[in-house]
């Protein structure tokens, strides 16, 4: 197995097969020693793509994406802008549902519910698939309110409640030891690191099951980078993350799994170490080796 | 292009910039100085003894003993006056029938102007109208009157070819010789004495009913009905506006018929006022019949129909400018729409459209062309609350018109214009700048 058509497995069951085997020989070293080394097979796929297609208008954004994201990793999705990446992201929480004249095909399930059908509660979806966003786009309001915002709108009025609520998602997001004293304070007074960090602690404040990072750190300097990618690898193992990124170290530090998309078409899913180390596909090997992108 | 030119012509537009302001601060110093000094007249002036006993006897305002002491005193002074005035009647019963008859007319004239100036005779039966219960309550006016007992106005219309020459004929030469002569003198002389002029300070002016057709007391009906008006029409305009703006911005989408719709938000805003004043004649009072007659619910209303283009454009702008971010991360933690729009959207296009609401109250406190048909009235008492329903009420600007145009005796009065149009003025620059400021806070609280 290696191709992405060939990773497919049943609907929603079994483990999800992937392999680390390099079928190409001449592999690339760039540098990256941080891989990780437990196995990563025999986790349950949660989110499952079906010969995925986005339309927008006649143009095909996303094409025939088929692939299993296990539950409770980090999958990375990179690839050259423009290639559909942060459109597949959108279309998981149906934030593509915002554009006019855009249109899906075949299929998109999470937990076993096909995203698509027209029983699905895109509220209820929303509060399972949480998002944060390329810039930090915290609301105008306190830090507090901003956290306790999702619980609020899905009915959570308890004073104590919330702040517990907000207490563990800040904790959650490696925020709290930075603004504890200060709650009450304008969520746009934090720094832009800080910022992303409470956009964070703000989706983890509904429970979600599935976190999306569309680029989070690109709008962000080095060192609160290595700050959202440190926080990244702490929520692994809790929530299934998926990262699209630009940044292929990135991708390499943080994530256990990497999608690759080019001009809209799925060209190689894989464990991060072998698409880094021993790509299948040329395209791949091209992309992670600068010769385009 | 050379540096040179590049230079030169940033100075030179520098220049121009500096010269449009300077031109522009010397254009609003031209328009608020009389403005504001004429209007101070109103509440700061110098108030004769007749406007102490007015005041005593209206208001029932200062010390009744004093006012008594200072209008014997006064009465005293005006003594010789009155018995010059007894001799010279008995005199003209016996002057030859031709100079009598000339004089006996003059003598009439300065009989009235002597009986404003000094008010009636203690003990003389007194007129039913306020105005002629007194005499000059004001020191302006006092001058005035003086100016017109001593000098006769005439025009000299010898010369066809231009417009008659004003003339100032001392009254004392048509007088010369009988008893009345030595009058003139007198009263130039001893003005201070007979009418006892001080400085006076009437804050009161905004809060005191208005007796007599505005000749005195204050402006409250006025001030009253304009606040009524004003906040009546917000109440219709603001929620209307509101509601519209946002599903212009965030449900109407792009078809043909919002785009016309649009059209016709924008083209109402261009509409003039008076035709305004006329729909809401025609259409709330005559057809809904929202009352009877006049109202100021009716006012409201179409004053409410004026601002609305403005609060709708501005609204719906504010709200577009919400960054769509705010937006998406809503959605994005499971937010309907319409909590979308509460919650995020409308907090953080709060400073925008609090703005539009604040300066379209300065606008409906000060139009009025729409209110003429349908809410003022040029003299009325101030009403409460829960009357504004069925009664119509006076209000600023339609009293400053009114005032301007249709008053018997406007001229005795124009320090009451002035006061009005101060007080308008005030009104809405208190309100402009409260709209500064809000908005600033607001935006303060929003940037963190």
């Amino acid at each position: 197995m290696g191709t992405a058509a060939e990773g497919r497995n049943e609907h929603g069951e079994g483990p999800v097969a992937i392999s680390g085997e390099a079928q190409r020989p001449g592999h690339i070293r760039i540098g990256i020693e941080d891989f990780r080394d437990e196995p990563l097979s025999g986790r349950r796929p949660l989110i499952l793509s079906r010969n995925f297609s986005v339309y927008y208008g006649t143009a095909a954004a996303v094409r025939d994406a088929s692939f299993d994201i296990p539950e409770k990793l980090v999958t990375a999705v990179i690839g050259p802008s423009g290639c559909g990446k942060s459109t597949f992201l959108r279309a998981i929480n149906r934030m593509n549902d915002l554009i006019p004249r855009c249109r899906v095909e075949g299929g998109l399930s999470l937990d076993g519910q096909d995203l698509y059908s027209p029983q699905v509660d895109v509220v209820a979806l929303r509060k399972t698939v949480g998002m944060v966003f390329q810039k930090p786009n915290p609301f105008p309001k306190s830090i507090f309110d901003n956290v306790a915002y999702g619980p609020r709108i899905h009915g959570m009025s308890d004073r104590g409640r919330l702040a517990e609520i907000v207490e563990h998602s800040l904790k959650r997001a490696a925020l709290w030891d930075e603004v504890k004293d200060r709650l009450g304070d304008n969520a746009l007074g934090l720094s832009g690191g800080q910022q992303q960090r409470l956009c964070i602690a703000r989706a983890i404040a509904v429970e979600p099951k599935v976190l999306l990072m569309d680029e989070p750190a690109s709008a962000l300097d080095p060192r609160s980078t290595a700050r959202i990618e440190e926080l990244i690898a702490e929520l692994r193992g809790e929530y299934t993350i998926v990262i699209v990124t630009h940044n292929m170290q990135q991708a390499a530090r943080v994530s256990d799994l990497t999608a690759f998309f080019y001009e809209g078409s799925l060209i190689e899913f894989g464990e991060t170490k072998q698409i880094f180390t021993k790509p299948r596909e040329r395209q791949t090997e091209d992309y992670i080796t600068g010769r385009f992108g | 292009m050379e540096l040179k030119t590049r230079t030169m012509l940033d100075r030179s537009f520098t220049a121009v910039g500096i010269l449009a302001i300077v031109l522009m601060a010397l254009s609003l110093v031209v328009l608020l100085q009389p403005i504001f000094v004429r209007g101070a007249g109103a509440f700061v002036f110098r108030g004769t003894i007749e406007y102490r006993e007015l005041r005593l006897e209206l208001f029932g305002r200062g010390d009744a003993a004093k006012v008594k002491a200072e209008a014997a005193l006064a009465e005293e002074a005006r003594g010789p006056v009155y018995e010059m005035m007894e001799a010279f009647e008995d005199e003209l019963g016996e002057m030859e029938p031709a100079l009598r008859r000339e004089l006996r007319g003059e003598y009439r004239e300065v009989k009235d102007l002597i009986g404003d100036l000094l008010g009636p005779r203690p003990g003389e039966s007194r007129p039913a109208l306020i105005r002629g219960q007194f005499g000059r309550t004001r020191w302006d006016r006092t001058q005035a009157t003086l100016h017109h007992i001593l000098y006769r106005e005439e025009y000299d219309h010898s010369d066809q070819s231009r417009m008659g020459v004003k003339i100032l004929k001392p009254r004392s030469e048509i007088f010369a010789g009988t008893a009345l002569e030595p009058l003139f003198g007198r009263l130039e002389a001893d003005i201070e004495r007979i009418m006892r002029p001080r400085w006076t300070v009437y804050w009161r002016f905004l809060f005191d009913e208005s007796y007599d057709a505005h000749f005195f007391g204050g402006i409250w009906p006025e001030m009253l009905g304009t606040f009524y008006l004003a906040f009546g029409a917000m109440l219709f305009a603001v929620p209307l506006g509101i509601i519209t703006a946002v599903y212009l911005a965030e449900y109407a989408g792009e078809s043909g018929f919002v785009s016309l719709l649009r059209t016709c938000i924008s083209s109402l805003a261009g509409v003039p006022s008076i035709v305004f004043g006329l729909f809401g004649l025609a259409f709330f009072i005559n057809t809904v019949g929202v009352s009877s007659g006049k109202s100021v619910l009716a006012g409201s209303m179409t004053l409410a129909l004026l601002v609305l283009p403005t609060v709708i454009r501005a609204s719906e702008e504010a709200v577009l400018a919400v960054p769509r971010t705010y937006k998406e991360a809503a959605m994005s933690l499971g937010a309907g729409k319409w909590h979308t729009i509460v919650s995020v959207i409308l907090p953080a296009a709060m400073p925008g459209i609090l703005t539009s609401i604040i300066i379209s109250l300065g606008r409906a406190a000060g139009e009025t062309a729409p209110i003429i048909f349908t809410a003022a009235v040029s003299v009325g008492r101030p009403i409460a609350f829960w009357q504004a329903l069925g009664q119509p009420s006076p209000a600023l600007p339609w009293n400053i018109y009114n005032l301007a145009t249709e008053h018997e005796a406007v001229d005795e009065i124009r320090h009451v214009q002035y006061g009005m149009v101060l007080t308008l003025v005030v009104m809405v620059l208190l309100l402009n700048l409260t709209a500064i400021i809000v908005r600033a806070r607001i935006s303060k609280k929003l940037r963190g």
